[in-house]
């Protein structure tokens, strides 16, 4: 590991002006992904500026009823907090859903945003990385890529976002707040990740050394109703290879809203856009679900390796929908079993 | 090697305060284990997959091998040397040796100390991902399938899983009770 100076801030003024000062600073929150890439050699700042002294530890409810996330609360505290888990339950069940005990209790709502994907070869400097090594090729795209992407891939780079907690505040439309030199700014998460492109070691649209301070969740009756459920390859602490936030407002037997994102098949979390639309307005039926699926997923181009992720992203999406309109009491034309879930080790959100 | 590489830092480890000067890459685990020779504490993996690393920073469970020592400077850390006091074991300690919590041990301290991390969660009320009623109001009840869930970023290599769980479950009956 390379040396680095280290420094603690109170002030967000002070963390600014230090990353801007210093050529390779960067700001440390919970270090459980930048200190493992720095212990294998993938990251290598000149300079740690602690941001946990920060006053953005809050969880607080904003004006219009919707969320407040400070960028340094950890991912157990948000997990736990009841406002959470009564207005948005797929949060707090994609948060408990992801890593470990210890390790939620490290982690932080602006670190987890901007964690590395986990693909095998970028945390491997012997290997060619264009995400690391920008122009030195993608070991994945020809080689062990059974969790890498099925959606919005190029052959530039073929890895997914490893983040649980952001794929439903995709879908509950979330916005990332941040805070430069030149003063604040916000950008909606769903423009958040940039497409892959030729460039994948430029992952987000955050302003260079601009620091997450809070991301804020807009109110949003549907997401009373929604859950998370992750497939992953053992029962618990793993990552996803396909996971689903899906929430839905049923009235009258009529999709009022829906609400559906997708973890573990691109390099961001993948809004399920084109399902939504296929649903709203209309009646809730099991046929009707079962198309949305297929629509969502007929898109996708699987690598050699990886076309299970298409059957199993179809089938979550049934599965997810199919209880919820079950819950909701809605469901017709026998849409209230409970969906295969397609091959892999299951474990609910 | 430049001086601001280089941190002095104090670090509160089982109540005794120690005056540390550390290189800035230097984890908590290496800390405890090399510089304050307390080698309960274990390295399994290095990189927060095993959890044989285990330690309360400030009370709450964290694995030691991601956390810098600086990042701990000010902090209260106990480990598995600072479980016991008046050299009398706590309930999961004890409950660990009857009821063959372990084999060959290696991922004991790492255990026990997310143990108490994990009970505290659950006492305040933290729900996990196997938690089926998740509303707000109410605390999950410590059943087998929620001590697994909530254990899980603990591994055990010789798999000695249904007695810690056993152990667990046991402490976690007569706290109750003792409440
Ligand atoms: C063994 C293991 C298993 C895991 N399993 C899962 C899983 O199943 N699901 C899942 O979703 N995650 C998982 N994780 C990843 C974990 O959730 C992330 O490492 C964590 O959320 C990162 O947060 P942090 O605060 O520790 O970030 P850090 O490691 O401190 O920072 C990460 C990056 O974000 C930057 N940064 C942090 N905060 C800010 C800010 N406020 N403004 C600007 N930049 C900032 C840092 O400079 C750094 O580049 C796992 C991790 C490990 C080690
Ligand atoms: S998939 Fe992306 S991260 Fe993985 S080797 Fe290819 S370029 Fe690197
Ligand atoms: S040594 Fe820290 S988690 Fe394995
Ligand atoms: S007792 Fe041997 S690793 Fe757990």
């Amino acid at each position: 590991m390379r040396e680095f100076a280290y420094q603690r801030t109170t002030q967000i003024r002070d963390a600014l002006s230090s990353v801007a000062r210093h050529d390779g600073a960067r700001f440390l929150a919970g270090g459980t992904n930048l200190v493992d890439l720095m212990k294998a050699g993938v990251e290598s700042p000149a300079r740690l500026v602690d941001i946990r002294s920060l006053a953005l530890g809050g969880i607080s409810e904003s004006p219009d009823g919707g969320l407040v996330l400070g960028a340094t609360a950890t991912n157990s505290a948000v997990a736990a907090d009841p406002l959470v888990r009564r207005r948005y339950p797929a949060l707090s069940q994609a948060i408990l859903a992801g890593a470990s005990g210890q390790l939620r209790n490290m982690a932080t709502v602006g670190g987890n945003l901007l964690q590395r994907t986990r693909c095998a070869y970028f945390a491997d400097p012997s290997e060619p990385c264009n995400k690391r090594a920008p122009g030195s090729g993608c070991s994945a795209l020809g080689g062990a890529h059974h969790n890498h992407a099925i959606l919005g891939w190029t052959e530039h780079c073929v890895a997914t976002h490893p983040s649980d907690m952001a794929v439903p505040l995709t879908a509950f439309d979330a916005v990332v707040r941040y805070e430069t030199l030149d003063g604040p700014g916000e950008v909606p998460l769903s423009e958040f990740y940039l497409p892959v492109g030729d460039r994948p070691d430029r992952e987000t649209a955050l302003p260079d050394r601009a620091l997450i301070t809070a991301v804020v969740v807009p109110a949003a009756e549907v997401a009373g109703k929604s859950r998370y459920r992750k497939v992953r390859e053992r029962a618990s602490y793993a990552f996803a290879t396909v996971s689903v936030a899906a929430a839905l407002d049923v009235q009258d037997g009529v999709v009022r809203d829906v609400r559906l994102a997708l973890g573990g098949v691109a390099s961001r979390p993948w809004r399920a856009r084109l399902a939504e639309s296929a649903l709203r307005g209309g009646p809730v039926t099991a046929e009707r679900i079962s198309a949305a699926a297929d629509l969502e997923v007929a898109a996708a181009e699987p690598l050699r390796d990886n076309g299970y992720k298409v059957t199993l992203a179809r089938n979550l999406i049934e599965a997810v929908l199919t209880d919820l309109a079950a819950s909701s009491g809605a469901a017709s034309g026998g849409a209230a079993g409970n969906g295969a879930a397609g091959a892999g080790e299951e474990s609910d959100g | 090697m430049t001086d601001d590489t280089r941190s002095d830092i104090s670090l509160r480890v089982n109540d005794a305060t120690y005056q540390l000067a550390v290189d800035n890459r230097r984890t908590l685990l290496d800390a405890l284990r090399d510089d304050l020779s307390l080698t309960g504490t274990k390295k399994g993996c290095d990189h927060g997959q095993c959890g044989a690393c285990t330690v309360l920073l400030d009370g709450d469970r964290v694995v030691s091998c991601l956390t810098l020592a600086v990042v701990a400077d000010g902090a209260d850390v106990t480990t598995i040397e600072g479980l016991a006091g008046g050299g009398e074991l706590r309930p999961i300690q004890e409950a660990f040796i009857r009821l063959d919590g372990f084999q060959c041990g290696f991922c004991t301290p790492g255990q026990i100390c997310s143990a108490v991390g994990m009970l505290a969660e659950h006492a305040a009320g933290w729900p996990s991902a196997v938690t089926r009623d998740d509303s707000p109001e109410r605390t999950p009840e410590l059943s087998e399938e929620e001590v697994r869930e909530r254990m899980s970023g603990n591994l055990c290599r010789c798999g000695a899983y249904p007695s810690i769980v056993r152990a667990i479950l046991e402490t976690s009956v007569r706290e109750a009770v003792s409440k």
